[in-house]
């Protein structure tokens, strides 16, 4: 098959069925180039103007971001972003969504996900430590959801559990808006230890460009593009843009780029893994942000497939591929060094000082474009925001459950998916490799050791929709300080998010309201809690026949607990120790599991979320923990206070006795800016004279396996036992 | 005491095993790269855990053409410590050197939890420090973790008493509930579970620090 000519391209518009609009190709053709891009250099425009490589349309929502604290040493724009920890040391964490290809082809589509975020960490030359994960479904009805939830656990557990990297956690989620588009993020967080690191740049006439790792396939070509789009009945067919992953590869690829950074820094100048839009994505950044131009000759590349064409090599999103700048007199030193580690690593180009792209192949100059017109030159979109009608219809509706038996509804309540156990699914993450997990998945937060020092790493993934869908700005909020309870809860101190903002067609005025008011929201809580935006990335178009999803931003928030001996948990630790619940409770049931449980559907207007008395809370919380005055800590979320008692009494099979004034609906509500406690009997005095006020003592942990509530208009008394087995097999006997 | 950790391309637990033997116990210890051809000077060979060359083929197959993988063989021989965790006994199994094979899980899924363990045999050179039939937390970590073997195998490894932990509760299926066992003479034992993840408090278990003291400490007999 013989390639379009420039000519065609332009009069056939086939520039359009890679994303690019007449507008784009002609300011291409008219004001960049003064010529028709040809067939190769029109592909390398239409993945690198994508939104998923450019965000054209998100780039001025994302500046509403702070990106700023005294810890920051790097933030977007990397591969990653790096905070300090002190002791010279810094953690690089990054997440990232894999939704459209997970949709396609789960397997691989999760797998890949696991591998890239994987690359984003050790490129920054930063140890990879741990995983995390957050996944959306639609509900566990059919066979087609359960098999698309067991591939997308298996890609994700298959990839982490060979690359040796333990996941510690992370978020399972079911609401019907993700039937036919489920959201896959995947966090990776490192260690680096020093606070020095490599960037992603090519810099210096003449110095070397080196291709490291895996071979070049026709796999994931377009990728990026594929990804900047809507899923429809009619337009399913996009199998061939799936990339394929290789953890055992991975494997070697990270040991020895860690190594070769760790131990011979001074031989490589910049380095970059090659992610979406694989080659010309990686080399053209790396190129761009050190003001310099390229030259490459794909005739070196290593490939896996014969008869490749330029477009298809540059275009390629083939898996576990690294980018080096490296100094000539080093270049030997550096292939004989990855050679030892089994690896592919070729010269495959060289720096130039022009500014220019230039790609040969096959002894021919196939494109020759001005390096920056692909990565700054993108056009900016400045899309209309209307707010959703529902919001202003529904806007004084208040959603008040029926309770006619307690013991009923709160049986119940642990059975749905969303509130029920994900063990099923995460006991197939090995999530203790690397002898350093403290808290394995099923707390608030996953707790990671530094070994040989005091210090450990707590991570949450968060994204509650179904608040951002009924007030984007207050969910963008709650998302925010959802994490920061989990992280504080476990010990932590909150020191910056990353996030996963998955949204639906941002040229649709109402999902870009959601976008654009969500992220203000974000950005807010950030502010008053000192946790910036260090990292991320932006997945638009997840819809189906255009039906969006709930606006969905995932908070992949880390904080750092000083000293090990802090790490608190959720679970109940001793009969007699008193239970208390900081913080008020009122009749938040909009956006409750409550509301999906009874009503089937979200209506109404979620609270304004008062940041002070949030942040004051967190920051009491971790006061009484640094006393050591906490037994046990949890936040309150999903399903309310008669979730997290059980929860909390499940670990270690206790029982509880409560007593409240609180009536049986309050049981059930999910007002913010709560969490659960137990403190010793001795430590009373102490934790009180602390919190002061906003907390009500409830009663205490029981060593007998029976939970017995009284509310202000009901007692109620179940056995824990049947309790813990209807939230502990729900899961299980779903997917059966 | 000086023992050796073989690094396999795609062994993940090198570093855990490391130290294990380096901090847990204080005995020297270095990584072994598989393509070494002499453990001189070593008393001890342990293969970590992980996916040797991806799992590729099978657990463990392409890893017993290693080179060395004869001085592995060499120290069985002798009688000197040969020690397989989880993709090591699944190595061991490939090599010959412990009797049946491990196969996929009765569910098929990867498991990892921490699961309670029986010590079988606590007169060996690896196990010298347990009660006897005492109840110990070991977390496992593996998809391809059942053992499977013959019935005629199964007795003679009952009556060599070659069977070193049994699993409380069967997780995969495993024939008799066999988590680990040695030879006959009982200088190699492999083991699914993964002692070198429990030897702190705060990663949830220290039982299997006594496997590893057991190891600098054989003189130490036991009452059964």
């Amino acid at each position: 098959m013989t390639e379009p000519t420039a000519e065609q391209i332009k009069t056939e518009k086939i520039y359009q069925q890679w994303g690019l609009t007449d507008e784009e190709y002609d300011l291409i053709s008219e004001k960049i180039l003064h010529r028709l891009p040809n067939y190769t250099e029109a592909g390398l425009y239409s993945v690198m103007w994508s939104e998923h490589c450019s965000y054209k349309n998100s780039k001025k929502v994302l500046r509403k971001m702070p990106n700023h604290s005294d810890r920051v040493l790097a933030g977007p724009g990397e591969d990653a972003g790096i905070l300090d920890i002190g002791d010279n040391q810094a953690v690089v964490f990054k997440a990232e969504s894999h939704n459209h290809p997970s949709a396609v082809e789960p397997y691989q589509g999760a797998a890949t996900g696991v591998g890239g975020i994987i690359r984003d960490i050790f490129s920054m030359g930063a140890q990879p430590i741990a995983l995390m994960n957050s996944l959306k479904f639609g509900p566990l009805k059919d066979g087609k959801t359960k098999h698309l939830v067991n591939e997308v656990v298996a890609g994700i557990g298959g990839y982490g559990n060979c690359i040796g990297l333990p996941t510690i956690g992370g978020e399972i989620s079911f609401e019907d808006c993700y039937e036919h588009n489920p959201l896959v993020n995947a966090m990776c967080i490192g260690l680096l230890n020093s606070t020095d690191f490599k960037h992603g740049t090519a810099s210096g006439d003449k110095n070397l460009i080196v291709y490291v790792g895996a071979k070049t396939g026709r796999d994931g070509i377009h990728g990026a593009t594929f990804a900047s789009d809507e899923f429809t009945d009619t337009k399913n067919k996009q199998r061939s843009a799936v990339q394929v992953g290789n953890p055992f590869i991975e494997k070697l690829l990270m040991d020895a780029c860690v190594e070769i950074i760790e131990q011979h820094s001074n031989w490589i100048l910049g380095i970059q893994d090659m992610g979406a839009a694989g080659l010309v994505s990686s080399t053209a950044e790396m190129a761009s942000k050190a003001g310099s131009g390229l030259k490459l000759n794909l005739d070196r590349v290593p490939q896996r497939e014969t008869g490749m064409t330029a477009y298809e090599m540059m275009l390629s999103e083939s898996q576990e591929r690294m980018v080096l700048c490296v100094k000539p007199e080093f270049i030997d030193d550096v292939l004989n060094f990855f050679r030892h580690f089994e690896l592919d690593a070729v010269v495959i180009g060289e720096v130039t000082n022009d500014k220019q792209y230039r790609i040969y192949h096959h002894d021919e100059l196939v494109t020759d474009i001005p390096v920056d017109s692909l990565t700054e030159d993108v056009p900016e979109y400045d899309r209309i925001e209307k707010q959703p009608q529902r919001m202003i219809d529904d806007k004084d509706f208040h959603f008040e459950p029926t309770i006619s038996s307690l013991k009923e509804t709160w049986l119940d309540m642990l059975k749905r998916p969303n509130i029920a156990s994900k063990k099923y699914f995460y006991q197939t993450y090995d999530s203790q490799v690397k002898a350093n997990t403290l808290v394995r998945p099923g707390s608030d937060s996953g707790v990671v050791r530094i070994r040989g020092t005091k210090k450990a790493i707590a991570v949450t993934n968060d994204s509650n929709s179904k608040y951002v869908y009924l007030n984007p700005f207050v969910g963008g909020q709650i998302a925010v300080m959802e994490a920061a309870r989990n992280i504080v809860a476990s010990g932590g101190l909150p020191i910056g998010i990353t996030d996963c903002l998955n949204y639906g067609n941002p040229e649709d005025p109402e999902a870009f309201y959601e976008l654009d008011k969500s992220v203000e929201g974000i950005a807010s809580a950030c502010e008053i809690i000192d946790t910036p935006v260090i990292s991320g990335n932006v997945s638009l178009y997840n819809e189906y026949n255009e039906v969006a999803i709930y606006p969905s931003p995932m908070v992949g928030m880390v904080g750092l607990i000083d000293d090990f001996k802090k790490v608190t948990t959720s679970d109940f630790k001793h009969g007699q120790d008193l239970i208390y619940v900081l913080g008020q409770t009122a009749d938040d049931f909009n956006g409750s599991e409550i509301q999906m449980a009874q009503m089937k559907k979200l209506k109404g207007d979620l609270r304004p979320l008062d940041l002070n008395q949030e942040k004051l809370h967190q920051d009491l919380i971790r006061q009484a923990i640094n006393q050591g005055l906490l037994k046990s800590c949890h936040d309150l979320s999903e399903g309310g206070l008669a979730v997290a008692l059980s929860e909390s009494a499940f670990g270690n099979d206790l029982g509880f006795e409560i007593e409240t004034k609180l009536t049986s609906k309050q049981m059930f509500s999910e007002t913010q800016s709560r969490f659960l406690v137990t403190v010793a009997p001795k430590d009373q005095m102490a934790f009180e004279n602390l919190v002061q006020r906003d907390f009500e003592l409830l009663g205490f942990v029981s060593s007998q396996n029976i939970f017995k509530i009284t509310t202000a208009d009901a007692t109620v008394q179940i056995n824990g036992q049947a309790a813990k087995s209807n939230w502990k097999e729900a899961i299980a006997c779903l997917m059966k | 005491m000086k023992l050796a950790v073989v690094n396999f391309p795609g062994s993940n637990c090198d570093m855990d095993l490391f130290y294990a033997i380096r901090d847990g116990i204080k005995q020297a210890v270095e990584l072994v790269d598989y393509r070494a051809t002499s453990l001189k000077g070593f008393d001890g060979v342990l293969i970590p855990g992980g996916f040797s060359y991806g799992d590729y083929l099978r657990s463990g197959a392409i890893a017993v053409h290693a080179p060395i993988v004869k001085e592995i063989i060499r120290f069985a021989n002798e009688g000197k410590i040969v020690l397989g965790i989880c993709n090591g006994f699944q190595i061991l199994t490939e090599l010959g050197l412990l009797p049946g094979a491990l196969i996929q899980n009765e569910k098929s899924r990867f498991i990892c939890e921490t699961v309670d363990l029986e010590v079988e045999n606590n007169q060996t050179i690896f196990t010298s420090h347990y009660q006897p039939k005492e109840v110990i937390k070991v977390p496992v970590a593996h998809g391809e973790g059942r053992y499977y073997c013959d019935e005629a195998t199964l007795q003679e490894l009952k009556e060599n008493r070659q069977i070193i932990f049994k699993y409380k509760e069967n997780i995969n299926g495993s024939v008799d509930q066999i988590a680990g066992i040695a030879n006959k003479e009982k200088n190699v034992l492999g083991m699914m579970p993964h002692p070198e993840r429990a030897i702190e408090e705060i990663l949830g278990s220290d039982d299997g620090l006594k496997l590893f003291q057991s190891l600098i400490n054989p003189e130490v007999k036991v009452n059964d």
